[in-house]
């Protein structure tokens, strides 16, 4: 009886009710939230400095949507070859997982890319962050603060993308490494949700 | 136990993801038609709103799995929306503030000028 009580407790400190997989993956979630947390708080800034702002330019008309489209686009193009890398792994196919997960970052790679691009094109128009020549400087000052502070996301994420497809080929079975990518796709799937809130505010609202 | 823990994970569900990425792609182009809707700025907003609303909570539910999940993760990842949504009522009046500030500026230019 009390052999049975103390394996109760052991498993009890071991596993989390809410992610009964692992702690990280709680752990992963937890972070994301407080993350979001920031974003949220950059948004809901960027809204209400628009919202009293008597000269905020038409995002729209200033920093165009075609490319941005095509970003987004991108972004969850590499959420699904994310999904599909975990899939892989799964079913045990180590080396389709770390193509696809190749995939994901590369799309991240890429996206960071545009955005590089997209910076450099409006800097040269004169689109600074400490003003801009369509009107309210903070328009300059928190469309580079919100991009850039996703865009290192991204960049982080690829970081962690490749660290991860280096984990999988390292790990003797490909099912050791399932739950480490799983919680590195809620990483990646977040930073696509983000760009969603973000594209929608700062691009076409 | 390691094991235990790994089948369980694989047990999830996993929907069919090109579903996903085709309602993704269908709602992204539907937000691109919206902006040139003749509807007013604050409907195509709130329309857009709920699109972006509507493209998160796919990707939450469906790419990050919390369908399959238990309710108490759901909370920890609604929480900063509300935060969110909380903040800007909190920081509106400042922004209504500067605005009204400004205004008496624009009255009496020059006892503003002098002072700045």
């Amino acid at each position: 009886m009390s052999q049975v009580a103390t394996m109760h407790a052991a498993v009890e400190t071991a596993e989390t009710p809410v992610t009964p997989e692992s702690w990280g993956k709680l752990g992963m979630w937890i972070f994301l939230a407080g993350d979001a947390v920031g974003f949220g708080t950059l948004l809901a800034g960027y809204g209400v400095m628009r919202a009293t702002s008597a000269d905020w330019p038409n995002p729209y008309d200033v920093l165009g949507i075609n490319l941005t489209a095509v970003m987004t686009f991108l972004l969850i193009c590499s959420s699904v070859t994310m999904v599909k890398a975990l899939e892989w792994l799964g079913k045990g196919d180590r080396h389709r997982a770390q193509w696809f997960l190749f995939y994901t970052a590369l799309g991240g790679a890429i996206f960071v890319s545009l955005q590089a691009y997209e910076w450099t094109h409006l800097i040269e128009r004169g689109l600074h962050i400490n003003g801009n020549p369509w009107g309210a400087s903070l328009f300059g000052t928190s469309f580079f603060l919100v991009t850039g502070f996703h865009g290192l996301h991204v960049t982080g994420g690829v970081i962690y993308l490749v660290s991860m497809i280096w984990m999988v080929s390292r790990r003797p079975e490909p099912a050791a490494s399932y739950n480490a990518v799983e919680i590195a796709g809620l990483y990646w799937h977040f930073v696509d949700l983000v760009w969603i809130m973000v594209f929608t505010f700062m691009y076409l609202l | 136990m390691a094991a235990t823990a790994h089948a369980a994970t694989v047990e999830h569900k996993h929907p069919n993801y090109m579903n996903i990425f085709w309602a993704l792609a269908i709602l992204t182009v539907v937000e691109l038609i919206v902006i040139f809707l003749p509807f007013g700025k604050v409907t195509n907003g709130a329309l857009l709103c709920a699109l972006a609303l509507a493209k998160a909570a796919v990707v939450a539910m469906y790419f990050m799995h919390l369908r399959f999940e238990v309710r108490t993760l759901a909370l920890i990842a609604i929480t900063p929306l509300l935060i969110a949504t909380l903040l800007i009522f909190v920081l509106l009046p400042d922004g209504f503030a500067v605005a009204h500030k400004s205004d008496i500026r624009k009255g009496a230019p020059a006892a503003s000028e002098g002072k700045h």
